[in-house]
């Protein structure tokens, strides 16, 4: 993508975000039975989609990757995998915040929070391994594959309120619960915070993408060098 | 494929009943363990029996991952991988292979272990030896599975014993959480019924998906 696109869609996310601050907190009344702390929900529940859409393009790319020998694919599968760990992080920190004000501990060992982490651990893990494989062929095809597996403890993650009872509360949001649990107008903020944060993540991935592709670039013309 | 993946299998099993070099060593290692679980905890104590299947397990994901770092080293002398792959064996024979070799050596470790701990400890684990059966066959094929496939693919890192482990772990902890919870229940003497069954279905379910993802997937890890 053009640095003009890049500007654009990051200004775009700015503005949205922004507006969304104002929303928050100007607009829409304190839940009734959370008080304000409730609005940390419209940070953390958008994280943990972005997270997801970050690891399942991760998945999508390291399939692509591997199918056609792409390496664009691999550049665009880590760059995926580390935005989408940065979403992880902030998605665990909200969580504990507000867990610690709810619950008033930070952290219990239920099904969503234990596999929210083991889900981190995969992609660090993921990541590690790819510092650890020096041949770009063999990193390819080997970290693909990771990304593939990987994935499932993803969709564990994203089940796990539905197949375990839960410390973590269950779904709220309508296309899960049908309707009737959650207030329109803040369910809808947190789609709209989503959009933003979607937005900011493209940018991200982008960035790192084009990293990524610099640096495997420098990697073969050092390799070329060493050859010739 | 079938039978090439039973030939690779039966030729790791003999290898490996021959020289013992990684058996050997699992073996010793989970009867250390076991000892050591004694200071850990009082051992005469009747909590004991809660912990029982997150002890085992632990003790049996330990060594099972030592065991499989083997199953691919063990063909770096004399580029014997090289020479597998060339062969006219499938990647997916080869991986399946692999994968029912650890499986016996992981079930040999668990032959010996589960009644070592019993005597030990004082807790018959046989009371339901179907049920026991059962757990430890799906989820030791879990474990030599995700094992192998993980094997091949650090075979060629430097730092192969230490990346197997962060990789294979986290990959896990479904069959094992689901493993501990049922040999708890087990150990117990009821057979798992209502809340339990979801762990079951979760450990048939995690076999059946991984075993398909890595079949399909073997040939671009070793061959391509």
């Amino acid at each position: 993508m053009s640095d003009k696109i890049l500007l654009t869609v990051g200004l775009a996310s700015a503005a949205f975000l922004v507006r969304n601050l104002y929303q928050m907190f100007m607009v829409l009344p304190d839940e009734a039975a959370q008080g304000a702390i409730y609005r940390i929900m419209y940070f953390h529940i958008p994280s943990w989609f972005s997270c997801f859409t970050c690891f399942f393009a991760s998945g999508l790319a390291s399939g692509y990757a591997i199918w056609k020998k792409n390496f664009r694919g691999d550049s665009l599968a880590v760059a995926a995998t580390e935005v989408g760990l940065a979403f992880t992080a902030i998605g665990l920190a909200t969580g504990m915040i507000w867990a610690k004000i709810i619950w008033g501990i930070w952290w219990t060992w239920d099904a969503r929070l234990t596999w929210a982490f083991i889900t981190a651990l995969i992609y660090a893990g993921y990541l590690m391994m790819r510092s650890m494989i020096d041949d770009p062929g063999e990193r390819m095809r080997v970290t693909g594959v990771l990304s593939i597996f990987a994935f499932t403890s993803v969709v564990i993650t994203y089940k796990a309120i539905d197949w375990w009872r839960t410390q973590h509360p269950g779904a709220i949001l309508s296309f899960r619960t049908g309707g009737g649990n959650t207030d329109p107008a803040m369910e809808a903020m947190i789609y709209q915070n989503w959009f933003a944060l979607l937005l900011l993540t493209v940018v991200l991935v982008a960035v790192r993408f084009r990293m990524e592709e610099s640096r495997r670039e420098i990697e073969g013309l050092r390799r070329a060098v060493y050859a010739g | 494929m079938l039978r090439q993946a039973w030939l690779v299998c039966v030729k790791d099993v003999r290898m490996e009943f021959r020289g013992k070099e990684a058996l050997n060593a699992a073996l010793a290692f989970a009867l250390v363990v076991l000892i050591l679980f004694s200071f850990a905890f009082d051992p005469t104590s009747e909590q004991i029996r809660e912990i029982t299947g997150g002890l085992l397990w632990i003790l049996f994901a330990f060594s099972g991952v030592l065991l499989v770092n083997r199953s691919f080293a063990r063909e770096q002398s004399n580029d014997c991988l090289d020479i597998l792959i060339a062969s006219r064996v499938p990647a997916s024979a080869l991986l399946l292979g692999k994968a029912m070799a650890n499986l016996v050596f992981i079930l040999t470790v668990e032959a010996v272990c589960l009644p070592v701990f019993s005597l030990l400890y004082n807790i018959n684990l046989f009371l339901l030896p179907q049920w026991l059966l059962l757990v430890c066959l799906l989820t030791s094929w879990a474990i030599s599975l995700l094992g192998t496939v993980f094997a091949a693919m650090t075979v060629n890192l430097r730092l192969r014993e230490l990346m197997l482990p962060v990789i294979v772990y986290p990959m896990i902890i479904p069959a094992l959480a689901g493993a501990m919870q049922l040999t708890n229940v087990v150990a117990l003497g009821k057979p798992p019924e209502g809340d339990d069954l979801i762990w079951v279905r979760l450990l048939v379910g995690f076999d059946i998906i991984f075993t398909a993802l890595a079949l399909g997937l073997m040939d671009t890890i070793l061959v391509d």
